[in-house]
């Protein structure tokens, strides 16, 4: 134990930042306490500390502190938070206190919010299908338990109900088996927090959900602290506990900014668009944080909701994060305004844990070649449209009309579907043979013959009809990559 | 003995530091984590962490090993899974549990296990060795005789050697030159940051064979060269560089997880033990060593997670064999780099990046090749690096500095991953400087016409995307039916051969007999189908025929049957076609009648 000295030796204070001089032997990353004249408190760390002075961030505004009477302590431990299970069914601020008026809960764990890096080798390999109920995900972007995937939304852009929509359905499978929400809302409205709040409450969830809600007005500063805070109750309650943990972070672009707010204030060498240039390692420190561990039964699964500036996925955050995270459901303006819930564009989906979770015996043995089928075809679609732009519709070749049309009913049947709407597995399927029945037979490349002739529904073999019941293929492809 | 000053993140200064030496490691705090010194002033020394610093303070002490950073090279190394600092990861389990703690040591070899040693013929006690010298070796794998070799620095005359059943550390023999006695172990230490010594390095002629279409017959890389494959995130950077893990004809793989997702090393953990490797069917972990530094591991280690790598597969090549060395991701390299640089306050260059980038890139794949070493033995070293341009952009610096070094470059293409065409390499963009050394090779291996036809059906390639060009201002209508026909075999090259399923248990793998025929096969649907546009037949009708699907589906036809199914498919071709000849005779004389 460290013999806790009062500093009042502040030298500088600057945006987040406060530097106290006359230091000794500060620890790098240690937890600092700071009272204000008025003997208001607040929490700072370490970002840089030497013999003679510390460089602290503090975890909230800085008004109100002064050179002089202002005195800071340090606490000779990093960031922890107490966790326990009581905190399901709570809600916190962005530093981890109570928001919802009722008293603080007994810890029965205390864990550093950076949290540890997972060892590659005791990793568990993620295969365990999430069923989503939404078409689009189940279909073409299976989410598995395990994976972190984002959505790439925008502002405007139905990402709420999307998020709101999977948490809702995905755990009624799964509630037998000690399902728990984390939800972290960085730097979100008054609005947005209060409807997804209302959405667990109506649905039930609330009681195993522990929600962590830094408001838009709340300082930047904690949006820093706020998704290592959720994760690491994650963290014990899947680890420690032995829950699957789905994990919402909304928003990541928040936080990002946070980021750089903060690099900024160091005065550090900007990378690109100011953002700094650790933004990946930094955002891996929290993504990675997504897995299962061998031989422990819980397990984390993340959705990351970020909105891309002006749409843009090159920018930045989008980009940083499509690079460490497992794929990503892209929401797509066009689908939007055309009235299409969810707006999710395939071509730019992607689950590269897709391939673990899907196939005989975990979906159905003809999941992978349809789904690859529904892709090329509406490349082709969009191929189709664009052509029909330039030369007109009446002049597109007799393939490229029934193109056309596939889109069309991909778009509005099988990416479309309610708010309210719970698709199965097998359902999804089935709409997918539907429209892949728009297509003359010889056209479906990408699905094993075998399963054709077991499940499509038009040209020739329109008289067969699904569920029959055939040998399965004894060279059925594997499920795992 | 020296005294920590400053602490910033991986970044530490020390006082009192005077005699240490650029780059040596020292022991950091009181927990004692690893680093490394990469800038000295005056007395001070600035020094790179491996782990994570949190919790430590001005005051503690630092202490120099005198050795700069290395790795340890014996049996025992092949299957394993390293850190960036060859730390083995499953020792690191046992010790710290499922999250990795801090100033933890692991020895990298295995001490315990024994291995057989068997001296080479010809090596006679007395005999005067030089470094690089092979002393005999240990079966290591089923396949793979592991050689034990003179280390860098040690000559004279060797004495003690002999058969016998060994742990990796302890001594097989003495080497002495005059008053100094070296003994040897089977374990040797090299330092990482330069490239080992070599007799000579030649020319590669030979392609490393990769099993992806889209490589061996369009992109090769020749054994000792380097590619890279640079593309935005989903492209299938990742699966690419698994594949050719996977499937390569090396004898030795090492997979750098640089700065990726914990999962991707965990599915080749799972995978791999699980896989044959296809030329000497042992399980494909038996050929290969991970190194692990994933994205959320400290960041200064996944500077040298890449260093690491290539030491170890240069200690390969001294025996002899053929190398083939993953990167994934060179720009999690990059980036270490700059975040250091950054912390040293550098004058920063492009993007931020340290202005010696472009340098410590060239030096780097100037470390594969196709070696002569000490010994006599050729090896080789073929570099692979992935590459993560921001935004997809790839004016930004990394891959600027990688092509002007590389001579393969297998550019991804989002739109090609994003219509699920893969593997996304662009037949386009992408290029192999490696063609003409190893022209000879395929001549030899696969047949006199490989590379003619590879040369058609590239010139069939450019000409679709042209053709592309005018359909989509004018429409498909407006072509002539040679050109139609050129669309429909474009087609054919694109989806039938260039595509490729990587999930699928047989089109996953390709030998390159098999490309030969596929795509002679594709040429000679084309020859036919211009002789039948000669002869007045629509391309329409050609569009529609038949056998087009029995070419679709040849990539699905396994090995051993393949040669008999492709002969049948090209009899079928030539039968389609000369009963289209027939019909249109007969429609002919009819309408004359």
């Amino acid at each position: 134990m460290k013999f806790e000295i009062e500093y009042s030796t502040i030298e500088s204070v600057a945006g987040p930042l406060v530097v106290v001089g006359k230091v000794r032997n500060a620890q790098y990353n240690e937890v600092v306490r700071i009272r204000l004249p008025g003997g208001e408190m607040r929490l700072g760390q370490v970002l840089e500390t030497s013999d003679k002075l510390a460089v602290v961030q503090v975890f909230g505004p800085t008004d109100g502190i002064n050179v002089s009477e202002t005195s800071v302590s340090f606490l000779g431990e990093t960031f922890n938070i107490g966790v326990s299970e009581g905190m399901l069914g709570r809600v916190f601020n962005g530093q981890g206190r109570p928001r919802d008026g009722s008293a603080g809960v007994a810890a029965e764990e205390k864990r550093d919010i950076n949290g540890y890096p997972i060892n590659p080798a005791a990793r568990e390999k993620p295969s365990d299908f999430i069923e989503t109920g939404i078409s689009a995900i189940d279909g073409l972007d299976t989410l598995v338990r395990g994976q972190k995937l984002p959505i790439f939304s925008a502002s405007g852009l139905p990402h709420n109900e999307l998020s709101a929509q999977i948490t809702r359905q995905a755990n009624v499978k799964n509630s037998s088996e000690g399902f728990a929400i984390v939800f972290a809302g960085i730097g979100i409205t008054y609005d947005d927090a209060s409807y997804f709040i209302n959405e667990f409450k109506k649905t039930g969830a609330l009681k195993r959900t522990a929600a962590f809600i830094n408001l838009a007005g709340d300082p930047s500063i904690e949006r820093i602290l706020t998704p290592r805070l959720a994760l690491s109750t994650a963290e014990y309650l899947a680890y420690s506990r032995g829950m699957h943990v789905l994990v919402i972070l909304n928003d990541m672009t928040n936080y990002a900014e946070a980021l750089r707010e903060l690099s900024s204030a160091r005065e550090e060498v900007p990378g690109r668009r100011g953002y700094p240039g650790y933004m990946y390692t930094d955002l891996a420190s929290i993504y990675e944080r997504a897995g299962i561990i061998r031989g422990k039964r819980g397990s984390i699964t993340q959705l990351d909701v970020v909105t891309m500036p002006s749409d843009d996925v090159t920018h930045p955050i989008p980009d940083l994060t499509g690079y460490i995270t497992e794929g990503q459901i892209f929401l797509s303006r066009d689908l939007f305004n055309k009235g299409i819930y969810p707006p999710i564009q395939p071509l730019g989906s992607l689950s590269r844990l897709m391939a673990n979770g899907i196939g005989p015996g975990k979906t159905r043995e003809d999941h992978s070649g349809v789904a690859n089928q529904l892709y090329s075809t509406y490349a082709k679609a969009q191929d189709a449209k664009s052509l029909s732009a330039i030369v007109g519709a009446e002049a597109l070749s007799e393939s490229d009309k029934r193109y056309l049309r596939f889109g069309d009913e991909f778009e509005s049947r099988f990416i479309g579907q309610g708010f309210n709407q719970r698709r199965s597995i097998e359902e999804t399927l089935g709409v997918a043979w539907d429209i892949l029945a728009l297509l003359p037979e010889d056209e479906i490349t990408r699905v094993k013959k075998d399963y054709i002739a077991k499940y499509y529904k038009g040209g020739k073999k329109a008289g067969i009809k699904e569920g029959e019941k055939e040998e399965p293929d004894a060279k059925a492809k594997k499920g795992g990559k | 003995m020296g005294i920590i000053e400053r602490i910033s993140g991986p970044l530490v200064v020390a006082n009192d530091m005077l005699g240490s030496r650029m780059y040596d490691v020292v022991k950091v705090g009181k927990q004692g984590l690893i680093g490394e010194i990469i800038q000295l002033r005056g007395e001070k020394a600035v020094i790179q962490v491996y782990e994570d610093t949190t919790g430590m303070s001005p005051g503690e002490p630092v202490a120099s090993t005198g050795v700069p950073l290395s790795v340890e090279l014996g049996p025992g190394i092949l299957g394993n899974i390293y850190d960036g600092i060859q730390r083995p990861l499953e020792i690191l389990r046992e010790k710290t549990g499922a999250f990795i703690g801090k100033g933890v040591a692991a020895e990298a070899i295995d001490r315990k296990r024994r291995w057989k040693f068997v001296v080479e013929k010809g090596i006679k006690n007395g005999a005067l060795v030089k470094p690089g010298e092979i002393l005999g070796y240990v079966q290591e794998t089923g396949q793979l005789k592991h050689y034990i070799m003179v280390p860098a620095g040690v000559e004279g005359k060797i004495s003690g050697l002999k058969d016998g059943t060994f742990a990796a550390d302890q001594t097989i023999a003495k080497v002495t030159n005059g008053t100094r006695v070296t003994p040897l172990t089977m374990i040797q230490k090299r330092s990482v940051r330069k490239g080992s010594a070599y007799k000579n390095k030649f020319r590669s002629d030979e392609p490393l064979i990769t099993g992806q279409r889209v490589i061996d017959t369009f992109f090769p890389v020749a054994k000792g060269g380097s590619a890279a494959v640079p593309g935005p995130f989903g492209a299938g950077k990742t699966i690419i560089q698994q594949q050719i893990a996977k499937f390569s004809d090396a004898d030795i793989v090492l997979y750098v997880g640089c700065g990726e997702r914990g999962n991707e090393m965990t599915d080749v953990l799972v995978e791999f033990p699980e896989l044959m490797d296809p030329k000497t069917k042992r399980p494909l972990m038996e050929r290969t060593v991970l190194i692990a530094n994933t994205s959320n591991m400290p960041v200064a280690a996944r500077e040298a997670s890449i260093y690491t790598g290539i030491t170890i597969a240069e200690y390969f090549r001294d025996m002899g064999y053929n190398v083939a060395l993953m990167a994934d991701s060179t720009s999690r390299w990059a980036e270490a780099m700059r975040e250091i640089s950054a912390r040293l306050e550098e004058m920063p260059g492009e993007e931020g990046y340290p202005a010696y980038l472009p340098k410590r890139l060239a030096e780097y794949y100037e470390r594969s090749g196709k070696c002569e070493s000490l010994n006599g033995k050729i090896g080789s070293v073929t570099i692979i690096g992935a590459v993560s341009p921001a935004g997809g952009d790839l004016s930004e610096p990394v891959s600027q500095g990688t092509l002007r070094v590389v001579k393969a470059f297998w550019s991804l293409d989002a739109g090609l991953a994003s219509a699920r065409h893969f593997p996304s390499v662009n037949w386009l963009s992408s290029y192999s400087l490696y063609l003409d050394s190893i022209r000879d090779w395929y001549t030899k291996e696969v047949g006199d016409s490989f590379i003619s036809n590879r040369a058609s059906a590239m010139t069939l390639l450019q000409r679709e995307a042209e053709l592309k060009d005018i359909v989509q201002l004018v429409g498909a209508d407006a072509l002539p039916d040679s050109e139609k026909v050129i669309l429909e075999i474009g087609r054919m090259i694109r989806e039938d051969f260039l595509r490729q399923n990587a999930y699928d248990e047989v089109d996953t793998y390709t030998s390159i007999k098999k490309q030969g025929l596929m795509i002679g096969t594709i040429l000679h649907f084309k020859a036919n189908a211009d002789e039948a546009i000669k002869a007045q037949i629509e391309a329409d009708k050609i569009v529609k025929m038949k056998v087009r699907e029995q070419i679709a589906r040849l990539k699905e036809i396994n090995e051993a049957d393949y040669e008999k199914a492709d002969r049948k498919v090209r009899e079928d071709i030539d039968a389609e076609f000369r009963s289209l000849m027939k019909e249109y005779r007969a429609s002919q004389e009819i309408e004359k009648a």
